[in-house]
């Protein structure tokens, strides 16, 4: 079995995160950043695997579990909130849901 | 013990004030006025008590009677009441007010009586606690407690611009406070890393050494605090609004206690726990007296609303007492202290009638008044006697204050002395200007209202009572507070028991919980 | 002499009974309660002098510790001397003979009659106090208190504002002399650690030297005080205002009360005046420049009542002349000379002005001598008493003395003594001028006299004893030329010093014959220009010089004016701009600062989800960077 540095993975983790983080920026539609905001926890799902097996300890892939749990009920609340956005502001735009603007 | 129940009698009587309105509307009312009347009692057992020349020598430089507990020993910090001739005066005179203020509400507060008598129950004892605290994290938790029942006295039962002036009251107050927890802090720590026993207890502290900065510093921390609340120009603009909005019960507990919890501090603390730092502003602060006393004269003068005019004429009345506290002589001290329960009565006596004209003519505005002997020459005629007394009159309690107060300020500075004297011409400018707007010259309105009832009439003579007493046979009060004001000035306070210090200790060094 | 507490304590008495009950007494009661306290306080006042006439020792009577602070003490004492007797015994006397006048005289009032008795009561006990005194404190108290009732006594009639204004004026002039007093008092405990009258005069005799800087500022403020309760320039400008109370309070003020303050004040304390000759000469410099001020203001006057004001500040200035140099038993003669005649004048002004229905210009009056005879005699004996007529006159023998002393006298000067002529030519012109206005002359207004109110033995008793009082009193004390009497200045000596005398190139005779020679000239001039020919003085004043010199003179010189400017209107200036107090500007500024901040704080908080993730990621970077690097 080849070993893979581990600087690949965590490169690769990086860019996942950056791309997320830009889709948050970027994307006004909920939904997209809902997906977004996967995309980064699963990068750092990502580097905590690939420091795991560097360090050759169970812990990396003992948090990538609870990581990955924690997205799914994430995933549950946050769409619920937007399915309510949506319902009250007729839009999936996040923009638009700014009334706690100071 | 004594001590407690005397805390523990008006803040329980405002817990029972709450239930105690949905029985009866007045119900509140009497439980406020027999719980004051019973702490009166109790004071004056006290001061019965220590009134024999025997027990009063036995205790210079010591207190009458203290009560010391732990509270929370890991940090030093303990409930430690204790009395002296001084705070057994400002003891005296905060039931006797308290009564006042009570009996002033009688028919003022209609709404939320219950609730209204609870937070007037709470601010008389935080002001209790105020002044026996020997315990600086107590004074400080005591500082905070009259402070916010206050607030909700002049926000709630306040006049127009009650929000206004009940927000600015608790800033000022509070930023003043925070300070002087710095301070306190700060002391703390001083002590503590010298002497190894971190403690709060003032006794314990008194006598810390500390460089000059440090001392500085830390002085300044207490006398802004005390300086806001005296208040002292230019600290003072929260005064005039919290007096002219407050309920007259209020008006009547800021003006003549609340005032009184500077004044206190000033001799309590800043004096004895910084003596070099406050010889030091010595001069300073004279100066800022004399300002407050002409400052706060014109003021006074030029103002359209009786309880602001009356307001005003506190700052003047308590330049007085800055003045005579920082001559730091026992002729000018002593003179202070009666100048602080005289003003205490007097102005406490003008905002009952300011109440009582408010309830009548729904107006302050001195424009309107005029000519009002003729519709009520008793009301006249007790405005006129504490006109008087505010002008300093001699007969009255203010006159001995004052001039005890002017008297032992030039022996240290004449000068300053010679222009502070100006400010009783001054008072007399503003009292007769009162007597001239209000009940003699007829501004052609012809008012009708009652004259003082019989409820109002008993106040009115009960307080003239006193301020006369006060004004021709001062000797009972001056005894008391001889002895509490020799100590301050001469710094012989610090005699605390050895038994009583070695258990402190013992309880108090714990290092490892602070550091 | 254990009685003496009573002296004081009656007339208070009455005030504290009339003040509580006084509304819903009878007034019959409230009346005897008001006259009768005085009355008593005058009878004690005789025993105790009869008491302390054979040995003429100085009693002292403790009362109680009033202050007792850090070393400063001060009793409620009482002290009898010989000065104190013959005060009390005026204050007392012609203090009863005015309420038992008032006593008919306010029965016209509708409400406030008791209220009347009440203050006049405090008064005349405020100033038996001050006279008893026994320290200075407490001769501050009864000198506030006689402030206090001063105040009170003219805003009697409190709706009218210019009572009330008046009051206000009185009141705070003269706290302004009191004020300078307290500061005097200030010094005296600082140098000798007591207030007690003797003590501090022993000690300033043994520690002063002549002429000591300390000494001269201690008399100088002591003397502010003295001027200001005795209205002299330039803290004058009351007394005439303060013609606005009722006429039996004027009495009081002027004759019995108040006014002699000073001259009481500086007599006690002339141990202090001595030590100090430049303030001994500002106080006749002060007094010879009131009494020619106040002299030939009197002329111009055509309110009665403010005419006697005026008098009253010239012949006061008599006595400071008198007290300047050094002629202390004349002062005090003078004084009580002074009481009886003043007293006399206003109770029948007062007569003449109830029977004109509170008319007071003496211009629309005349004729009245037949109308109101007692009124008429008496007020011409008064006049004659007030105008030094020779011979007959009470006013004569003391006014002599201080007119002699101010010449003959180790400290006199030919200065003082041409004012004090000059004065005395004014006096008696004044004095007829307005004997001849009110009594002689044309009736203007025959049909409303009230003389009803005054018919009774009430009002007459006073009039015909002080009358006599001032016809009489002058043979206590003759000059050397006629006859010697030393009654009076024998009696005092006790308690003042004797006045040292120096040859002059005039005798005393001489002198007599000249002032008196002046004192006719004055009613001469006066009958000439104000009853034979009146029409040349209306026709002056049309002019416009003599428009403008009496509006100068009828105004008291303009000094009301003058204060107006310099002090009165600044001060209220001041205040009422800064009205809404500008050190609260500064806490504004604090607040709105806060406010400007929490404006644009707000601005960051945009509601948009994306920005805020924005800033998450950005501030983790920024972390991130920093660990990184550092």
């Amino acid at each position: 079995m080849t070993n893979i540095p581990a600087e690949y993975g965590l490169v690769l983790a990086a860019l996942l995160f950056a791309t997320g983080l830009v889709g948050v920026l970027a994307r006004r539609n909920i939904i997209f950043i809902l997906l977004s905001i996967e995309i980064m926890l699963n990068a750092a799902g990502l580097a905590f695997i690939s420091a795991g097996s560097r360090w050759g300890q169970a812990d990396g892939q003992v948090m990538f579990i609870f990581i990955l749990v924690m997205a799914a009920a994430e995933v549950s609340v946050g769409l619920a909130i937007v399915l309510q956005l949506f319902h009250r502001l007729k839009t999936v735009n996040s923009d638009e849901a700014n009334t706690m603007r100071g | 013990m004594m001590l407690v129940l005397l805390i523990a009698v008006p803040l329980l009587a405002g817990l029972l004030c709450l239930p105690l309105s949905t029985i009866h509307r007045k119900a509140p009312f009497w439980l406020s006025l027999a719980a004051l009347t019973a702490d009166l009692l109790v004071a004056a057992s006290i001061w019965a008590n220590c009134q024999t020349d025997a027990v009063a020598a036995a205790s210079a430089g010591r207190w009458l009677i203290s009560f010391r507990i732990d509270w929370i020993p890991q940090l030093g910090v303990g409930i430690h009441f204790a009395l002296d001739g001084l705070s057994l005066i400002l003891v005296g005179l905060t039931e006797f007010l308290g009564i006042a203020a009570a009996i002033s509400s009688w028919s003022e507060i209609n709404e939320r009586a219950g609730y209204f008598y609870a937070n007037l129950m709470f601010t008389i004892s935080g002001i209790l606690g105020v002044f026996m605290s020997l315990d600086l994290f107590l004074f400080y938790f005591f500082w905070e407690l009259m402070l916010v029942p206050m607030y909700f006295l002049i926000g709630i039962w306040g006049h127009e611009n009650r929000a206004y002036a009940s927000m600015k009251f608790f800033i000022f107050t509070q930023a003043g406070g925070l300070l002087m927890l710095i301070s306190i802090l700060g002391l703390y720590f001083i002590h503590g890393r010298a002497t190894g026993i971190y403690t709060f207890d003032y006794v314990q502290l008194l006598g810390t050494a500390l460089s000059e900065p440090e001392g500085t510093w830390l002085m300044l921390g207490f006398a802004v605090a005390f300086a806001v609340k005296l208040p002292a120009v230019p600290l003072h603009p929260w005064l005039a609004d919290a007096h002219t909005e407050a309920p007259t019960a209020g008006s009547i507990i800021l003006a003549g206690l609340l005032l009184k919890t500077g004044a206190y501090g000033f001799l309590r603390f800043v004096i004895p726990l910084f003596p070099a730092a406050s010889a030091a502003i010595s001069l300073p602060a004279m100066i800022i007296g004399t300002v407050s006393i002409l400052y706060g004269a014109a003021m006074a003068f030029s103002q359209t609303d009786f309880k602001r005019m009356v307001a005003y004429t506190s700052v003047s009345h308590m330049g007085f007492v800055l003045l005579g506290i920082f001559a730091f002589n026992e002729v000018a001290v002593q003179g202070a202290i009666v100048q602080m329960v005289a003003h205490g009565i007097s102005t406490g006596m003008l905002f009952f009638i300011a109440g009582a004209l408010q309830e009548r003519m729904h107006t302050r505005d001195l424009t309107l008044m005029g000519g009002m002997w003729s519709t009520a020459p008793r009301m006249g005629a007790v405005t006129l006697i504490f006109a008087a007394a505010s002008l300093g009159l001699p007969g009255t309690g203010n006159f001995v204050g004052e001039f005890l107060v002017l008297l032992g300020s030039w022996q240290a500075g004449a000068a300053i002395t010679a222009i502070a004297t100006t400010g009783l011409i001054a008072a007399t400018v503003y009292a007769v200007w009162l007597m001239h707007v209000t009940f003699f010259c007829s501004a052609g309105t012809e008012w009708k209202f009652p004259d003082f009832s019989f409820r109002e009439m008993a106040v009115a003579v009960v307080m003239i009572a006193a301020i006369v007493a006060i004004g021709l046979y001062p000797a009972p009060l001056l005894k008391v507070s001889a002895l509490p004001v020799r100590a301050i000035l001469n710094n012989t306070y610090v005699v605390p028991d050895a038994a009583a210090l070695s258990q402190q200790s013992r309880a108090a060094v714990k290092p490892g919980v602070i550091r | 002499m254990e009685l003496l507490w009573l002296i004081p304590a009656l007339p208070l008495a009455g005030f504290v009974i009339l003040a509580l009950a006084g509304a819903r007494m009878p007034r019959p009661l409230a009346a005897s309660i008001g006259a009768g306290s005085v009355g008593l306080s005058a009878l004690i006042a005789v025993v105790t002098a009869a008491a302390f006439f054979p040995d003429q020792r100085a009693h002292t009577q403790n009362l109680w510790k009033w202050i007792d602070a850090g070393g400063f003490s001060s009793d409620i004492s009482l002290t009898l001397d010989a000065l104190s007797v013959v005060m009390v015994l005026v204050i007392t006397f012609v203090g009863f003979m005015i309420h038992l006048y008032a006593t008919e005289s306010m029965s016209g009032e509708k409400d406030g009659y008791s209220r009347f008795f009440a203050y006049m009561n405090l008064f005349v006990g405020s100033m038996l106090l001050l006279v008893l005194a026994d320290n200075l404190l407490l001769l501050y108290l009864g000198w506030e208190g006689v402030g206090l009732c001063s105040y009170l006594l003219i805003s009697f009639w409190y709706s009218d504002p210019a009572n009330s204004r008046a009051a206000m004026k009185a009141f705070i002039v003269t706290r302004v002399g009191d004020a300078a007093m307290a500061v005097g008092l200030f010094i005296l405990y600082k140098e000798f650690g007591t207030l007690r009258i003797t003590e501090v005069m022993n000690m300033a005799a043994a520690q002063w030297s002549s002429g000591s800087t300390i000494a001269v500022a201690a008399a100088a403020l002591l003397l502010g005080g003295a001027v200001g309760k005795s209205a002299q320039v330039p803290l004058h400008t009351w007394l005439p205002d303060a013609m606005a109370g009722p006429t039996p309070v004027s009495a009081l003020i002027h004759a019995a009360t108040m006014v002699t303050a000073g001259v009481y004040l500086i007599a006690r304390m002339h141990i202090l005046f001595t030590l100090a000759p430049q303030v001994r000469i500002a106080v006749a410099v002060v007094g010879a420049t009131t009494l020619l001020l106040a002299g030939i203001s009197a002329l111009a006057q055509s309110d009665i009542k403010r005419a006697l004001a005026y008098s009253t500040m010239s012949q006061i200035g008599y006595m400071f002349v008198a007290l300047g140099v050094g002629a202390w038993t004349a002062a005090i003669f003078h004084f009580m000379v002074h009481a009886f005649f003043k007293a006399l004048l206003f109770l029948s002004a007062g007569i003449v002005i109830d029977a004109l229905h509170h008319e007071r210009d003496m211009l629309r009056m005349g004729g009245l001598r037949h109308q109101l005879p007692l009124a008429f005699w008496c007020f011409l004996i008064g006049a004659a008493s007030l105008s030094a007529l020779p011979l007959i006159s009470a006013g004569f023998y003391s006014k002599d003395l201080i007119l002699w002393e101010s010449l003959a006298s180790a400290n006199g000067s030919a200065w003082l003594w041409a004012a004090g002529m000059a004065g005395a030519l004014c006096t008696s012109a004044y004095a007829f001028r307005m004997v001849f206005l009110i009594f002689y002359g044309k009736a203007q207004s025959e049909a409303s006299y009230r003389i009803a109110v005054h018919s009774g033995l009430r009002t007459k008793a006073p009039l015909i004893i002080l009358a006599l009082l001032a016809l009489l009193a002058g043979f206590l004390q003759t000059p050397e030329s006629l006859g010697g009497i030393s009654f009076f200045s024998a009696f005092i000596s006790t308690a003042l010093p004797s006045t040292p005398t120096i040859g002059t190139a005039m005798s005393e005779g001489t002198m007599q014959y000249l002032s008196g020679f002046l004192s006719l000239l004055g009613i001469f001039l006066a009958y000439i220009f104000f009853l034979y020919n009146p029409d040349y003085i209306r026709n002056f004043i049309r002019k416009p010089f003599g428009f403008a010199l009496h509006c100068f003179l009828s105004s008291g010189w303009n000094v009301d004016r003058l204060y107006d400017i310099l002090f009165v209107r600044p001060f209220i200036y001041a205040a009422q701009t800064n009205c809404r107090d500008i050190i609260n500007l500064f806490f504004l500024l604090v607040a709105l600062l806060h406010k400007g901040a929490n404006r644009v704080l707000c601005a960051s908080q945009s509601g948009l989800v994306r920005k805020y993730a924005f800033g998450i990621a950005a501030g983790a970077a920024l972390i991130l960077g920093v660990v990184a690097l550092k």
